[in-house]
């Protein structure tokens, strides 16, 4: 039995635990699954001196609200989120990409994201979570991962396994840039579509519709019109690859995305953006915008640097 | 054997061996997944065999499509890496009570319910691959006269267990989906097993499955012996 832990007062929309996600099992139909927005993760784990690859608590726009019991841990929310820390007598709003410092008896209530989808909550120690092919990563479909595969909920306890001795505060000033334009590369069924429908998909903009989640980004606007076939033989998909079915409206693939699938692809979006997509919300404009793969892997380089100068500065 | 190879998205390698759906292509397939898994090529992080492609991810931190392109078209796959196949056997109950759409089996194939069944359990299938949920194996091939398309409204919840038709394929819904294949019957058996993370999958592909027919009463009695 633990002695430090949190008890789940609300659980929050969509609240899991996150990681790295899982390697090498696309094969036998598991996704990667992991954090959607990868440095927002990897800079939650550093502000409260974790290893980057510990996992975290993901939620979707609305957090959890959640009371501390034990020894004094940091704690860091990462995203754009408005979220409260209440102690004894006193509450304040809380910034992210600051660590804070809580004891016995506090409270911390993650209200909501701000215009965007995810938030991370990291805790300066470890999560006494289960592993499942070397990751904790709940995969809600499938019922992989810790808290056996489930979303938290409500009156559940969340255990601590180590808290950290080093409990320096941390900050860094970050800002999340929103992005519309989605860069993306020619996908593998390109010429199934109509010459219209080819320049629907680069000149109109979509909708994010309220159907996305963890597996997949539904848009909707104007009908991205097939004139091959609306079916492909069953085929691997990766992570930001956009079908089309037959009702001509694209679906982008996120990290818990179906292995396989039969409708025909017409892009894939380029890594760099992909931490950025993942964050807009349902009821947004998306455009995409057509780049080559040398572009988007130098591209990628220069958002990897970036990503690593933020951490070497916490 | 590699008909063409493109890249999809930045972080993928598409090896294209042809449009058809046949056991050959699909061993090619098959063993150039074997090989690639054995080299443990840096920066390689998934594949996924299917009828007639084969997708190579890759972390583009470290490692990038030329890269890995080369690599693809260096390596030698010879016929003595064959994955090894097993025969098994898949109890299934086709009662009314999980045969959903035997009915429009009926009217689409224009067979009798006894005909479609006598069809389909008096055959060997071969497991192209799996996916799409984890475990999910999908079966060839059908006779020609059996072949029907996907539910026109895929249906959001498909049982566990179920075991459903397309096209020239059968598979078995390892948990709870949606889906919008035509489902004859239900297996009690668990095709899918998370808790062994060193073989989860019942079937693999290569594998050779028949499916033996059980009644109501046997499916019920199945896990409790």
């Amino acid at each position: 039995m633990s002695s430090n832990y949190f008890d789940i007062i609300r659980s929050g929309i969509n609240t899991t635990f996150q990681d790295k996600g899982r390697n090498n099992l696309y094969h036998i139909g598991i996704p990667f699954s992991g954090a959607m927005d990868n440095r927002n993760y990897l800079l939650a784990n550093r502000l409260v001196n974790n290893n980057l690859d510990l996992a975290v608590i993901e939620f979707a726009y609305q957090g959890p609200h959640l009371r501390y019991f034990g020894e004094k841990i940091n704690f860091v929310i990462t995203g754009d989120v408005i979220f409260f820390i209440k102690k004894k007598d006193t509450e304040i709003e809380g910034n992210c990409y600051e660590s804070y410092q809580i004891e016995n008896g506090d409270e911390i209530n993650i209200v909501s994201t701000n215009k965007s989808v995810y938030g991370y909550m990291a805790l300066g120690g470890e999560l006494d979570i289960k592993f499942q092919w070397n990751s904790c990563s709940i995969n809600t479909k499938a019922n992989i991962g810790s808290n056996d595969g489930k979303k938290l909920d409500e009156g559940q306890r969340i255990n601590l396994k180590k808290i950290n001795s080093n409990k320096d505060i941390k900050k860094i000033n970050y800002i999340n840039t929103k992005i519309e334009n989605i860069r993306v590369m020619k996908g593998t069924n390109f010429d199934y579509f109509s010459e219209k429908g080819k320049q629907i998909f680069y000149e109109k903009e979509f909708i994010v519709s309220k159907l996305s989640d963890r597996m997949g980004m539904r848009l909707e606007g104007p009908k991205i019109e097939n004139i091959v076939n609306t079916n492909i033989k069953s085929e691997g998909l990766i992570k930001g690859v956009i079908q089309v079915p037959a009702d001509g409206n694209p679906i982008i693939m996120l990290s818990d995305h179906g292995t396989v699938g039969g409708y025909p692809k017409i892009g894939a979006v380029a890594s760099v953006d992909y931490d950025r997509l993942v964050q807009i919300a349902p009821g947004s404009k998306i455009k995409f915008k057509e780049i080559n793969l040398s572009d988007a892997e130098t591209l990628f380089k220069l958002y990897q640097m970036e990503t690593q100068n933020l951490l070497s500065q916490i | 054997m590699i008909k063409n190879i493109s890249n999809l998205g930045d972080a993928a390698v598409y090896c294209d061996f042809g449009i058809e759906v046949n056991k050959s292509i699909n061993s090619n397939v098959i063993k150039y997944f074997n090989s690639i898994k054995e080299k443990k090529f840096k920066g390689i992080n998934n594949l996924t065999p299917s009828y007639n492609k084969l997708i190579i991810s890759y972390d583009l931190k470290l490692t990038n499509f030329n890269e890995v392109k080369n690599f693809v078209e260096s390596i030698n796959v010879t016929d003595s890496i064959t994955s090894v196949s097993k025969k098994i056997e898949i109890p299934v109950c086709c009662n009314e009570t999980f045969s959903m759409d035997i009915k429009r089996l009926e009217e689409k194939l224009n067979l009798s319910r006894e005909k479609i069944l006598e069809n389909f359990l008096n055959k060997e299938y071969f497991c192209y691959m799996t996916g799409f949920i984890a475990g999910m194996p999908f079966l060839g091939d059908l006779d020609e006269n059996m072949r029907a398309e996907r539910l026109e409204t895929p249906r959001v919840k498909v049982p566990k267990g179920s075991v459903a038709l397309t096209e020239q394929f059968a598979n078995i819904y390892t948990f709870e989906s949606p889906g919008g294949w035509n489902i004859i019957g239900n297996t009690p058996l668990d095709v899918f097993d998370s808790s062994k993370e060193d073989k989860p999958n019942l079937i693999n592909p290569g594998d050779i499955v028949f499916f033996k027919e059980i009644t109501l009463d046997q499916y019920k009695n199945f896990n409790e012996q």
